[in-house]
This record gives structure tokens, C-alpha cells and sequence, in this order.
């Protein structure tokens, strides 16, 4: 890797302007993407602020009707929540999912959604459960939080500092993992809501996004026969050597038949 | 005092004496070593697969911070550096010589595959090398290239060598074409095949690594590296490359972390740091980051073939045919020539009796990684094209894959049997491995599984492989008058100690394989003392005479050999000794459980007397008998030896997804004698984990023009302890007939046996779509496309 200079501040607002000072800084939170990048010199920031040290973005607690996830929370502590076990099971069970345990022992939320990688699993929960991002400046939701590949509404001076998952009645995740990486080539989270049955399809696309026609079907019918026959266009999709956007296409239908199965 | 007999050493599952070191941190790998004042070696590679270099600049780059100096492919060749050579020369149909471009370590003008070096740069860190290195200011003229093994002799192809129209190294058959035509001519039935062997990259553990050092008082250079041949790199990097005699040139291959082939060939690296660290007067160290790995290490397999079986009523074979071309990369790598044609079309007869064979094996040049032997080089290639097309015969001739297999089988009184491509079996039976298998895999019960795993929407499906492959490559002049440009014999040294401790000196080398176990366990055995005081050394060409090393499962079959020669040697002088001693005839002195006794009485010397006696030489035949304990032998094998054996396969595949899992596996292996339960079944475990790996995961990807598309393990899938379904592995043991301890080789039977079960299995699941072959790998995209493709045709089934 390049050299670059690191700090370490110690509130949101001082990691704030030690951003601002710096035009090609860059944010560290559990560096599962960003230092696999420096090391292959495939990104040359002057300086790293490293979030770890923000007691502000650490700790996971009820709130209101669901769970509020600071965005520093590893994918482990997640994943073994109490409160997120009893609150929302499927989001505990998609964080036990995400990479191997090293990944999941410094890979954070906030990296995660921030980054958006378009085969990153935590932007299906987010979107899937209709959550709300907090940040240093206001709150997003879910629906307007991802952007594109790699690309989300966060401006240059905002840090995520939390996320808000309201529960849902059921809720479930299913990914078919890449078979090398174990990414997501498609991963579909299921969640039947009080306002209705949202469905987040992540690995597929640019980015995650909402397969209106499934939560159509579900709306009708909250069963995996309900998706049956439902073809799902691969315009768009990702194409590559493991999947076409064809194989994804389909995948998508077959992954949420799966998620709702895994509802009952 | 009669002691008591100790349990045999040979057949016991002695834990590995080596693991304790490995999994303490304690290993030396050739990373691990660090020599004074060393420097950093960066290696600037191309990004390009065909280019030509139109001018390259290292002005900046020396100048860099910590910059020792930047070396360019014409800096070594204006002093003198050679060409990495090939050891294997075959000759076309026609008579002529292959085509054998030079492969200078660093490239002079111009690129033939993404990741070619092109420069190298030494620093005090490697982190100032790497910065220094993206000083290199080249200009580049990209050129046309490919990377498909068929379409590289078409004629619009782009060209990699001048010298090779249509890109053809060779064009070279084995075999009788008019027999072959003739029996064709009378079969009832043909069964014809088109099939890929996909491209493999190796990925041991360990990267390849290598460090230069070079002594100016003694000007001796010393090169540790990754090598599963250390006197090999000697010769070839010595006589062929940098020109140095093999009395200055120390080559240490340590600790070394799997090979799998890979670490086999003479690497540019090697000859970079040996040659640099004399230029710069301080020590070398190039370690390859895992990118490099994937770009830059020998590939593996890369055949497109089609083959035909003639039949007859019964389904008995008649005639096989065979034409393959065989992808060789950019460069001819140390032995890739002879893996395609010796190590390949004359293992086409199988475990089977077909009278006559014909192979054509046209080997190409393609802008990619050079493809040499990888973890049974040749056989897995043989075996998966003749599995596949046996059960396709099967299909023709409506038999089941097991009976066709049983009509065709070589019987068990049959041996020794010539095949018709040139082989001798020695020993085997194959029905009586089929008949274990059979059992052990409960084919009985299959059609019950499937029917469960129907309920559930599941395909399940059973495949056979019968298999017999070639081991310990021999004889020597056979393999000469083949094209080999070295022997294939292995050395034994047994250093019997004044206090009767022995040290080995072994030309085998053990990159994973449990030598320092297996082998002392032979030499205890043999002497009759205890293993803990045997000591096995490898992998030095300072401490060990000489040696051939690692490869081709030749290591106890050959080396193993070359010891138990040595051994006899030594007891054949304490006879000597003891005859002295004990004041009787030499004729009448027996050798047992480390005794030296005189037949038929009581009166007896121990080893470690003998072993005193030898080097203090008081009372001792010193007329007659040169004083010491210490003898090497030099083996060179009759024949190769034949492991043969039967793996059946269970696969289930949702074709929701394509997803296929290995829900058994179980194998039935005749690697003749076992020394080390243990430590074959690991042999077997981490070689069928290897066949599986390329039946389902790993595929080597090149796009149309040869930029590497499966270059991490992002992209390249190996697989993983839960890919995999516990193993059911047994033996069903004859003996090789013409090596001392009747052994016939472990190390490379799972990677050879597997692959055609599991796609054999994979068919079988998919027939209700009407499917009738599937290449490698069978990855869910390609399983579901499959599917997707072919309506069920018995959708009830």
C-alpha cells in the first residue's frame, strides 16, 4: 500500500472536520473493503480516519417498535445480539452470513451499507425492512439511502452513525452465495411489514433494490406458491462469469420463495 | 537377553513426526529466511497478453528512494543469462523436433502473457520497490492475441511464435491408425465423445518464494526456494541459465508448503534473485503475492478432445480413438511437452483390455500462463476423456456403467499386461476393487436415496470411475529414448552414526507428503532400531548426494527404493563386521530385528555394535573392510507403477438452482503396500478434494484475448472443507511386483480417480433432461443453464 497519514478521533463531530480538512481522506470503519484496496494500491488516500475510537457509533438497543444498530457494531456482535435475536431473528441470521468470521469480527454496519457494494448483504435488511439511517446530519430512509454501485445519498461531510430496523410480523433472508467469494450473487430479504410485504433484492443488480412485482404477489398471498410463475426481467442485472443476468433473473423468484419458506 | 519383538513399523499410522513443527509455527519455509543485508525484489509484469516493447526506461526507477538497482530483460541477456530450459523433448509425427522458443527470465522485447516479466527492481523494502517499479516508463505496442486452445490452430489465429505457424509445438500420435481404422470398420456400435479438460491453477499454499545469495570469498551462490526438486533447479538453473558449475551452487528447497506439481518447473525468479544478489553483492528475496500466483505459476490440464469407442455386440471394446489438443501457454514450461503425450495417450487403455488404440495429441502456444504438470499431469486428463466415454458406451449399448465396465475389465490373471500405448501393468484387479466399491458405496440402496431425494425435488445420481495410473516415471533410458533430458532414478543415503543413530539422506522431497514419517518408519523397520532415531534430511544440494525430487506419486516407489538399496548395503558390510566379531563364517551371519546373529546359535551383535565397531575400528576385519558405516545407492526403477482403484459418487442437484452437492463419495484405492494408513488416506482425502474441486469449482477463465478474468479467489473457486461430504476410503491391495517394498504410489490417485465420478454422477442426475455429457465444472450456472436448456423428457421418473 501507499503511505498515508492515520487518525483517530474521538467524536463524530471532530472525525467530522478531520474530513473536511482533508480533500482525498478517506473513512476506516471495519476496513474489510478498504484495506484489501490499499493493499493491492488501488486507492491512494492522504489520511484515514478510523471511527473505531466513537463511543457514539458503538452498541446495539431497543427502540421504539425494533432495534437501533450503531454503525461501528462488528456483523459478529450482530449476529449474537440478544436484542436483535429476539427483535428481528432474520437480520441476526443475515449478519452470521456475511464473509467468514474474520470478516464478521471487524466488518461493521455502517461500512457496509456505506460502501454499498452492489453484493454486500446488509443493504437487502436495510431496504428490505424499511430502515432508517442516522446520520451526523439527519435521517434517511431506506428507500431514498442507496443511490447506484457503490454510490448512496451520503454527502462528503456524513457519517452514518445508526441504523433503525423497525420489526417486522416475519422476515427472512436468502442468498445464493457466489461459489468462489461467497458474496451475493443474489440475495433476497422478505419482510411482511404492517404497511405491506417489502422485498429487497441485493447481489442482482447495480444495487439493491425493491422487486415491486414479488411484494405484489405477496401482498395477495404470503406463501412461496404465490411467487410461482413469476419471471423476474434480467434487464440490468449483473452479468459475470458465475451468473448471468438470466441465471440472476431467476435466482431472484427462487430465492424468495425460499425467504417466505423460511417465514413460516 | 531376547528383547521383545517390536509391532511392525510398516502399516502403522504413525503420526507425522513433521506436524509438530508445522503447527507450532516452527517451520521454516523459504520466506522465513532472511540473510544479512538483503535486499527486496519487485517484479514488474505485463498487463498485456501480446505486446511489444517499444522502448522501456528504468531512469526514474533507479533513482527512487532505496532503489538498489533495476535490471531489464536486455541488462541479463547482455550478460550472458540464458534461457529457462525445457526438459522434455517430443518429436512430431513427421520426425521433426518440437517447436522450443526461448523463455528468457526477464522478456528482452516483447510480452507473451498477462503477467511476463518484464523488469525487476531491488530495494531496501519491498514497499520502496513496488513504488519504484511504477517509475518503469514503458511503451507498448499491443499485439494480437488468444487464449482458446481450439481455436489456436485455426489459420486466422494470431501468432504467438514465429517459429510455430498455425501455433503448433507438436503434432504427435501414439499407436496404430490402420488397426484402429480396420476395427472401427467392423463394430456394431460407436460411442463418440467431444470433451474439455478445464484449466487449473494450482494454488499451494505456500507462494512460490525464492532467495539469492552469493558468497565473494568462496563465489559459491546459494538459492533457497520453493522447490520440490532442489538438484533439478541446480542442474538446470546451473548449466543452462547463469552458466555456474554445480560445485558453487547450493540450492535449498526447506520447508515447503504443497506443490502439487507447481513447484516442480525452473522458475525466472529463481534465476532473477541466484543472478542478481552476485550483480548487487547482497542477498535477494523475492516472495510472489497471491496475484502472481495466479498468473505466473503453472497451470494445469487444458485439453479439447474428441474420442470414439468401437463395440462390438456384447459392448466389448474394440478400438479406442482419440484427438487432442493440448494447450502448452505462451512459454514451454520444464516438463510441459511430455505431459500431453507420455503422461497422457499412454494411459488411454485404462483398467480395460481394448486391443487397439490411436491417439493424436497436437500441442499449441496460446498468449497464456505456461500449463505444465499439475496433481496427476496427463492421467486425470486420460482418465476423465475415458470414463466419460465408457459410460457414454454404456448409454449406446444399454448397460449399465458397471457391467460395461466388468466385460471390459483387464482380469486379474492377465498380469503383467501390455497394453497397445506402450505401458506393462504389473499387478492389479479390478473387479475385485469394483466389488469392495460396489459395497462400500451401497449401490444397492441408490435407488431408494433417489427416490427420497425426488420427493424433496431433488436429482440424484450415481458415477463410476475405474482407474489405473502411472507412477515413478522409468526406466531411465526408456525415458531418454522418449525425449526426457534427465534420468528418472532417486538416490539413498543411510549415515549410520558411531552411537547407531542414522540420518536418511533422501533425493525425494517433502512438501506436505509426510516423508520424515513414512520414510523413517521404513528405515526402523529395516534395521530394527527405533524411529526416534532415524532422521530424515531432504531438500539440500549441499547435504544430499543428488537426487531427482517429488513428483508424478514418485517419492516411496523410487526413493523409497533407492533407501531400502542402501540399507542392504549396510547390512551386507555389518555382516562383514559382525562376522569378525562373533569369529564366524559371513555366510553364516543373519540379519534380523537388528541383530547381527550367527544361524542357528545365540551368540548375536547388536546394531549400535556394529554401528561402534565400524567407527572404532579396534578390534575389526580392517584388512579387508574400510572402516564407517555410511552408504548410498542409487536406484533406478524396471518399470513405472500401476495404482489403479474404483471412486463412486453420489451427487444431488436442485435444479432449482444447479446446485450440485457430493453427498458421497466413496473410493476403493490399490496404491500397493501402505506403509502409512494414515497419511495415504490424507493423500487420498486432499487429492479427491482437489478432483471435486475441478468436477464442480475451479475453472481457470481467460477471456478472448488472454487477460486473466479468474485471477483471485474472488473469481477462482477452490473448494472448501464444506463443499465436501466425509470420504469412505479403503484399500484393495496387490503389490507392485518389482520395487523392494511393493509400493506403488498415493499421491496423486484422488486427484486422478475423482473428476469422472462426480460428472459421471452429475449425468446420471441429469438424465431425465436427456443430458449426455457435461464439461468441467459443474458450477449451479452451468448445471441450471443445462437444465434450463432441455425440457424433462421423463418428468414422472
Amino acid at each position: 500500500m501507499y503511505a498515508f497519514a492515520y487518525v483517530k478521533p474521538k467524536t463524530v463531530a471532530e472525525a467530522v472536520s478531520m474530513m473536511k480538512e482533508d480533500g482525498d481522506g478517506k473513512i476506516l470503519a471495519g476496513g474489510q473493503t478498504l484495506l484489501p484496496t490499499l493493499k493491492q494500491r488501488l486507492a491512494q488516500p492522504s489520511r484515514l480516519v478510523d471511527l473505531a475510537g466513537l463511543p457514539e457509533l458503538k452498541g446495539i438497543k431497543a427502540e421504539g417498535n425494533g432495534v437501533t444498530i450503531g454503525a461501528m457494531a462488528r456483523h459478529a456482535e450482530v449476529a449474537h445480539s440478544s436484542v436483535v435475536k429476539s427483535t428481528i431473528p432474520a437480520l441476526a441470521a443475515l449478519a452470521e452470513g456475511i464473509g467468514d468470521p474474520q470478516v464478521r469480527n471487524r466488518g461493521t454496519l455502517g461500512g457496509s451499507i456505506a460502501n454499498h457494494d452492489p453484493a454486500a448483504d446488509y443493504p437487502g435488511a436495510v431496504v428490505g425492512l424499511g430502515a432508517t439511517v442516522k446520520t451526523n446530519k439527519r435521517e434517511i430512509a431506506a428507500d431514498d439511502f442507496f443511490t447506484g454501485m457503490f454510490s448512496t445519498a451520503l454527502e462528503e461531510d456524513e457519517i452514518v452513525t445508526s441504523v433503525h430496523f423497525p420489526k417486522a410480523e416475519k422476515a427472512a433472508y436468502a442468498k445464493f452465495p457466489n461459489p468462489a467469494s461467497r458474496y451475493a450473487v443474489v440475495g433476497v430479504f422478505v419482510a411482511k411489514t404492517a404497511s405491506g410485504v417489502r422485498v429487497a433484492v441485493t447481489g442482482a443488480g447495480a444495487g439493491v433494490f425493491r422487486a415491486t412485482a414479488l411484494e405484489a404477489a405477496l401482498d395477495k398471498s404470503f406463501t412461496a406458491d404465490a411467487l410461482n410463475g413469476i419471471k423476474m426481467p434480467a434487464d440490468d442485472l449483473n452479468s459475470d462469469i458465475h451468473a448471468s443476468a438470466e441465471y440472476r433473473a431467476h435466482l431472484i423468484t427462487v430465492m424468495a420463495k425460499r425467504a417466505v419458506a423460511a417465514c413460516a | 537377553m531376547d528383547q521383545p519383538v517390536p509391532p511392525s513399523l510398516i502399516g502403522a499410522s504413525v503420526r507425522r513426526r513433521e506436524d509438530q513443527r508445522f503447527l507450532t509455527g516452527l517451520g521454516n519455509y523459504t520466506d522465513d529466511f532472511n540473510r544479512h543485508g538483503q535486499t527486496h525484489a519487485y517484479i514488474l509484469r505485463s498487463a498485456h497478453p501480446h505486446a511489444l516493447i517499444k522502448s522501456i526506461s528504468t531512469v526514474a526507477a533507479k533513482k527512487a528512494p532505496g532503489v538498489v538497482a533495476v535490471f531489464t530483460g536486455a541488462d541479463m541477456a547482455a550478460a550472458g543469462v540464458g534461457s529457462l530450459p525445457c526438459g522434455w523433448q517430443i518429436h512430431s509425427k513427421d520426425g521433426s523436433p518440437m517447436v522450443e522458443p526461448g523463455h528468457p527470465p526477464l522478456v528482452v522485447d516483447r510480452v507473451r502473457h498477462v503477467g511476463d516479466n518484464v523488469a525487476v527492481v531491488l530495494a531496501e523494502t519491498l514497499s520502496q520497490a513496488k513504488d519504484a517499479a511504477e517509475l518503469i516508463e514503458v511503451e507498448w505496442q499491443t499485439l494480437p492475441s488468444l487464449s482458446s486452445t481450439a481455436d489456436a490452430i485455426k489459420p486466422t489465429a494470431p501468432q504467438v511464435w514465429e517459429q510455430a505457424p498455425g501455433n503448433l509445438c507438436y503434432d504427435w500420435h501414439i499407436g496404430e491408425k490402420e488397426a484402429v481404422d480396420a476395427a472401427f470398420a467392423k463394430a456394431h456400435k460407436v460411442a463418440k465423445i467431444d470433451l474439455v479438460n478445464n484449466r487449473l491453477i494450482p494454488n499451494a499454499m505456500e507462494p512460490r518464494a525464492a532467495l539469492g545469495d552469493y558468497d565473494r570469498g568462496t563465489g559459491e551462490h546459494t538459492l533457497i526456494t520453493t522447490s520440490q526438486n532442489p538438484h533439478v533447479i541446480r542442474l538446470l538453473m546451473g548449466a543452462y541459465v547463469l552458466q555456474v558449475p554445480e560445485s558453487k551452487l547450493r540450492v535449498i528447497a526447506p520447508d515447503v508448503g504443497g506443490g502439487f506439481g507447481s513447484k516442480i518447473y525452473h522458475y525466472a525468479e529463481e534465476a532473477i534473485v541466484t543472478w542478481a544478489a552476485k550483480q548487487i553483492g547482497r542477498p535477494v528475496k523475492w516472495t510472489a503475492e497471491r496475484t502472481e500466483s495466479f498468473m505466473t505459476d503453472a497451470h494445469g490440464r487444458d485439453h479439447v478432445s474428441h474420442a470414439e469407442m468401437a463395440l462390438d455386440e456384447q459392448g466389448h471394446f474394440l478400438a479406442l480413438r482419440v484427438a487432442t489438443i493440448a494447450n502448452m501457454g505462451a512459454y514451454l514450461s520444464t516438463f510441459a511437452p511430455a505431459i500431453p503425450t507420455y503422461l497422457y495417450a499412454t494411459l488411454l487403455a485404462g483398467v480395460y483390455k481394448t486391443p487397439v488404440i490411436y491417439a493424436e495429441v497436437k500441442a499449441v502456444f496460446t498468449h497464456t500462463t505456461p500449463v505444465d504438470a499439475y496433481r496427476g499431469a496427463g492421467r486425470p486428463e486420460a482418465t476423465f476423456l475415458l470414463e466419460r466415454l465408457v459410460d457414454i458406451a454404456a448409454d449406446v449399448m444399454g448397460l449399465t456403467p458397471s457391467e460395461i465396465r466388468k466385460r471390459n475389465f483387464i482380469p486379474a490373471d492377465a498380469f503383467p499386461y501390455q497394453t497397445p500405448v506402450a505401458l506393462q501393468y504389473d499387478s492389479g484387479d479390478y473387479q475385485g476393487s469394483l466389488a469392495q466399491a460396489e459395497t462400500a458405496a451401497d449401490v444397492a440402496g441408490f435407488a431408494a436415496r433417489k427416490a427420497e431425494s425426488a420427493k424433496h425435488g431433488k436429482l440424484r445420481g450415481l458415477g463410476y470411475s475405474t482407474y489405473v495410473e502411472a507412477c515413478g516415471i522409468a526406466p531411465s533410458a526408456v525415458a531418454g529414448a522418449l525425449g526426457a533430458r534427465a534420468g528418472l532414478y532417486e538416490v539413498g543415503t543411510i549415515r549410520v552414526h558411531p552411537t547407531g543413530t542414522v540420518t536418511v539422506l533422501t533425493g525425494a522431497h517433502s512438501h506436505g507428503q509426510g516423508h520424515e514419517t513414512t520414510f523413517a518408519q521404513v528405515v526402523a523397520q529395516s534395521l530394527g532400531i527405533g524411529i526416534e532415531q532415524v532422521e530424515i534430511v531432504h531438500g539440500d544440494t549441499g547435504q544430499v548426494p543428488f537426487g531427482m525430487g517429488t513428483y508424478g506419486s514418485r517419492s516411496l516407489a523410487v526413493g523409497g527404493s533407492a533407501i531400502m538399496k542402501a540399507i542392504d548395503k549396510i547390512v551386507a558390510k555389518g555382516k562383514k563386521i559382525a562376522a569378525h566379531l562373533l569369529e564366524a563364517a559371513e555366510a553364516d551371519i543373519e540379519f534380523q530385528d537388528g541383530k547381527f546373529s550367527v544361524a542357528g546359535t545365540d551368540r548375536a551383535k547388536t546394531f549400535g555394535e556394529i554401528a561402534l565397531a565400524a567407527y572404532v575400528p579396534h578390534n575389526y576385519p580392517i584388512e579387508t573392510v574400510e572402516p564407517g558405516l555410511d552408504e548410498t545407492a542409487f536406484y533406478d526403477p524396471k518399470n513405472f507403477t500401476f495404482p489403479a482403484g474404483v471412486h463412486i459418487c453420489e451427487v444431488e442437484i436442485d435444479p432449482e438452482t444447479g446446485v450440485t452437492r457430493v453427498e458421497k463419495f466413496t473410493v476403493v484405492d490399490d496404491v500397493g503396500r501402505v506403509i502409512n494408513p494414515m497419511i495415504v488416506d490424507g493423500q487420498v482425502h486432499g487429492g479427491v478434494a482437489q478432483g471435486i474441486g475441478q468436477a464442480l469449482m475451479e475453472n481457470c477463465v481467460y477471456d478472448e484475448v488472454g487477460q486473466l478474468l479468474s485471477g483471485s479467489f474472488m473469481d477462482y473457486c477452490m473448494p472448501r472443507a464444506d463443499d465436501l461430504p466425509n470420504f469412505g476410503v479403503s484399500q484393495h491391495t496387490t503389490l507392485c511386483t518389482h520395487n523392494p517394498l511393493g509400493v506403488k504410489g498415493c499421491g496423486e490417485v484422488g486427484a486422478i480417480g475423482s473428476p469422472p465420478a462426480v460428472i459421471n454422477a452429475v449425468v446420471d442426475a441429469l438424465k431425465p433432461y436427456g443430458i449426455k455429457h457435461f464439461n468441467m465444472p459443474a458450477s449451479p450456472q452451468r448445471v441450471w443453464q443445462a437444465i434450463n436448456a432441455h425440457s424433462p423428457r421423463m418428468a414422472a421418473e
